[in-house]
């Protein structure tokens, strides 16, 4: 789960790691009351989205003054921001930070994330922060520092020094490096993250460790144990199909094609992607029904695929382990006479009882193409489609 | 011969008395698996599906002589059950349950890195050597007794390869699904190791999909000098970028992980590539051939 910069930012305040005095502003009348208690001649105004890219996109704004504040404000309240990241539809606005400007002497990049080769945090650091960081380690690895934090230790001192080492820091700001370090660590095991990231971590003109932008990523699977912080979520981030998909369990993700897709299991749902590209044509979504799959379910992924008004025909793949096809069949009758289906259907069962269930496919006398294996499935809908 | 499991494989299953421990204990009896009995805490001494409980693995061990455990307990619980495991010396732990917080998961693997226990697992439909022992989730029919080894990533797709093969007269000594977490247990170069010492293996049928570099590593390992053909299939070519699709690993970050990077390594290292996967068994009969 991703939170918002304001959330991140909170928390690394309750671990000890120093970010810039803030004020949450959700209406515009809010701004003039909240401008002195900033206590700076400047300011800058950010669009809180779930999304990277916003200097770029116009979501941060340098102010001088409360007038400028507000209007700031109100161009960016209540509209949809458009980066590079958020796809042409753009992420609702609903709250801007507003933070006093820092006189920035320089700019770092931090971040830990979870390794799966070393199965273990590593620690990313480089001296030139403020760029995108991906950019950087293609085109100068050697700028870019990464370090594994071993779960049995945890963070040591040595790590702290390497860190200020790199970052080119001594005495004070060396100390604040070291803490910042740990204290990164804790909140990242403590709140089960995936990816806490500080870009840019700031030198100050008066030698203060600031974290300019912070971004924090949860573990789903933690939800269960992360109670508080998975009630920060923001379901007005996400598109809205996909926050549907995700109340009834099912995996879904909207893509560009004509071809719906509704598969049981994440690698043959990819595989049955290919293979329609394989064949010419271009899947409109990424569906996984998942394992426990139910008539309900198998509705609610009809309807999902379905309000994509770009899609042309309905590639249905199963492949029956647990689930039986007998009773998938079912759910897919059930669910093509509640949705009114005008597009061609074309399903492939095959697995447990893939007889059972073709033959209750033929007996609905509804208009379902039978496929009799995953190649042929494929060209049927890839012919329906054109 | 078969790797890691046969016919005389003691196992038991923990989350025994559970409603997926029952079911899928009852699949692995009728399949013929040596079911010696499983384990809830709270319920040992009495008697489920015709077999003991045990409170403990340990008491596990020691009274059924178990080798292998299957897991299905709720996520919350699962890394305790696998150390549990280890450290009562079970061999091979199969863990199903998916959802195990990526943090649990680096503390399990930290500590089955000091014992000699191999984990097959999480999130993973399990191993099966055909007409002898089933230890997963997997539909016990569609496999036949045979000349492959699948090795593969993910659940329903491992399936296609196992029915793929099947139907081409191919058949399989052992399939494993080492699952589609980002830290994971045995990864394709474990089992591909193993399958180069089985004398009944004769080629291996490999699954992957886009995230990580657990292919790229396996094609290293092949190109040195592996001993047998390899078949390989790679899902994902079509995914868009950053974007997670399903499996919590299954994501390309930043160029990284690209099925097209994985496919270039493993072509290069002399496997097989199915372009397709409605041509998974085809792949795995010319290298063969």
């Amino acid at each position: 789960m991703n939170l918002h910069e304001f959330q991140a930012k909170a928390l690394f305040r309750s671990v000890g790691i120093p970010v810039p005095p803030a004020e949450l502003i959700t209406r515009i009348g809010d701004v003039r009351e909240a401008w002195p208690r900033l206590e700076s001649g400047s300011a800058l105004v950010k669009a809180q989205v779930h999304s990277g890219g916003r200097g770029k996109a116009g979501g941060v704004v340098h102010v001088t003054g409360p007038a400028e504040a507000e209007a700031a404000v109100a161009r960016l309240l209540g509209t949809r921001l458009v980066t590079g990241q958020s796809g042409p539809e753009g992420l609702p606005v609903d709250q801007v930070l507003m933070e006093p400007a820092a006189a920035i002497a320089r700019e770092f990049y931090f971040a830990m994330l979870v390794d799966r080769a070393q199965a273990s945090v590593v620690m990313v650091v480089s001296a030139e922060g403020g760029m995108d960081i991906e950019t950087l380690a293609r085109e100068r690895p050697e700028a870019v520092v990464t370090m594994q934090i071993h779960p049995v230790t945890g963070v040591m001192p040595f790590h702290g020094r390497r860190v200020a080492q790199v970052l080119g820091l001594t005495a004070e700001p060396a100390r604040a490096v070291a803490k910042l370090v740990r204290d990164a660590y804790r909140l990242f095991q403590s709140s089960d993250a995936q990816l806490l990231e500080i870009n840019p971590l700031v030198l100050t003109a008066d030698d203060q460790l600031l974290a300019l932008d912070g971004k924090l990523v949860i573990d789903d699977s933690a939800a269960y144990r992360q109670r508080e912080i998975f009630g920060l979520r923001d379901a007005r981030q996400r598109n809205e199909a996909e926050e549907r998909a995700q109340e009834h369990d099912l995996n879904y993700i909207r893509l560009d094609g004509n071809i719906g897709c509704m598969v049981n299991g994440a690698g043959l749902a990819m595989a049955t992607m290919d293979l329609i590209q394989h064949h010419g044509g271009q899947p409109a979504n990424f569906l996984d029904v998942g394992g426990g799959t139910t008539v309900e379910r198998v509705t609610e992924a009809f309807k999902l695929i379905l309000s994509d008004t770009a899609v042309r025909a309905v590639l249905v793949n199963i492949f029956g382990g647990i689930v039986r096809c007998d009773l998938i069949a079912e759910g897919i009758i059930a669910a093509i006479r509640e949705v009114h289906i005008e597009v061609p259907v074309i399903v492939r069962l095959e697995g447990t009882n893939a007889e059972a269930g073709r033959a209750a496919l033929a007996a609905s006398g509804l208009d379902i193409v039978a496929a009799a294996d995953l190649d042929r499935a494929a060209r049927a809908a890839v012919e329906a489609a054109a | 011969m078969s790797i890691l499991v046969d016919r005389e494989t003691r196992v038991i299953c923990q989350g025994f008395t559970g409603r997926q421990g029952t079911y899928h204990s009852e699949q692995a009896i009728a399949y013929g698996t040596n079911l010696v009995g499983g384990v809830t805490p709270g319920k040992g001494g009495q008697r489920h599906l015709d077999r003991p409980v045990f409170d403990t693995v340990a008491q596990a061990v020691q009274e059924a002589g178990a080798q292998a455990s299957m897991i299905y307990v709720p996520a919350a619980f699962a890394a305790d059950a696998i150390c549990e495991a280890a450290d009562a010396g079970v061999e091979l732990v199969v863990c199903i349950t998916e959802g195990i917080p990526v943090q649990d998961m680096i503390r399990v693997k930290q500590y089955l890195g000091q014992t000699a226990v191999r984990l097959i697992g999480p999130n993973c439909p399990g191993i099966i050597t055909p007409e002898a022992c089933k230890i997963g989730i997997m539909p016990g029919y569609i496999h036949r007794r045979g000349r492959v080894g699948i090795v593969s990533r993910s659940g329903t797709l491992t399936y296609e390869a196992v029915k793929q093969t099947t139907d081409l007269g191919l058949g399989q000594t052992t399939c494993i699904g080492i699952g589609g977490d980002p830290i994971q247990g045995m990864d394709f170069v474990d089992c591909l190791r193993l399958f180069a010492e089985d004398p009944e293996t004769e080629g291996v049928l490999m699954v992957g999909e886009i995230g990580g570099d657990a292919e790229e590593r396996a094609a290293e390992y092949i190109r040195e000098s592996y001993p047998k053909p390899v078949a390989a299939y790679i899902a994902g070519a079509t995914a868009p970028p950053g974007r997670r699709m399903g499996h919590a690993g299954a994501i390309i970050a930043g160029g990284q992980g690209t099925a097209q990077q994985k496919i270039l390594a493993l072509r290069d290292a002399g496997a097989e590539i199915a372009a397709s996967p409605a041509e998974l068994g085809a792949a795995m009969a010319r290298a063969l051939a």
